[in-house]
């Protein structure tokens, strides 16, 4: 599934228009952090707790030694940030418990 | 952030009431629990994907006791961050304001 399908199935349950649904589905998950609101809050190193779905958080990464495969020569990695998903039990639950069927 | 807070921020980006707000909040999520469930995974570009792993049944163990137990098969949620959220958040990785060009008019 992607973008334009899920805005297709919840604007069908919703019975709000395309356009609407579109429009707030990017104003959650837009990766440009000017437009979505999870993209801002993770860019300020907050973090988003949906309830019953996960959160989202920007975790970091330190910063490491690392080697060039190829040459052998060892260099500095710096500290970088990356964005994690940690489901919540409800989601872990739903999908252990659905583990019997596929 | 909480979800109260995402529905609170949508309001005030968009047209919608509360409650308008509120009920696609939620639809959002259970439609992607919902394709999960079904095995199906979620894509959306540029942010990530959501998807099913696999975990084989194994033999564990009880760590107190020693005993063995059979752990069965199961399946787990996973979101692999696409790669421009990747970039966009190490682009502010000093941890100041984000920079947003000129016309940046929401400053503090």
């Amino acid at each position: 599934m992607n973008k334009a399908e899920l805005v297709e199935r919840v604007a069908q349950k919703t019975g709000m228009s395309l356009r609407e649904t579109r429009t707030l589905v990017d104003a959650v998950f837009d990766p440009d952090p000017a437009v979505g609101l999870i993209a801002a809050e993770l860019v300020q190193g907050g973090k988003v707790a949906i309830s019953g779905f996960g959160t989202f958080e920007a975790r970091a990464r330190k910063a490491r030694v690392g080697r060039n495969p190829h040459t052998g020569a060892a260099l500095e990695i710096p500290a970088t940030k990356a964005p994690a998903f940690k489901a919540g039990k409800p989601l872990k639950e739903t999908l252990r418990k659905a583990a019997t069927v596929g | 952030m909480t979800k109260a807070d995402l529905v609170d921020e949508v309001v005030r980006a968009s047209k919608l009431s509360k409650k308008q707000a509120e009920t696609i909040v939620n639809t959002v999520f259970a439609s992607i629990v919902d394709a999960l469930q079904g095995d199906d995974k979620i894509e959306l570009r540029g942010f990530g994907s959501f998807r099913v792993r696999r975990r084989r049944s194994r033999q564990g163990r009880n760590p107190k006791t020693g005993a063995r137990v059979h752990v069965p098969e199961k399946r787990i949620p996973y979101f692999k961050p696409g790669k421009e959220l990747k970039d966009l958040i190490n682009s502010d990785a000093s941890g100041a304001e984000p920079v947003r060009g000129p016309d940046d008019s929401g400053g503090a």
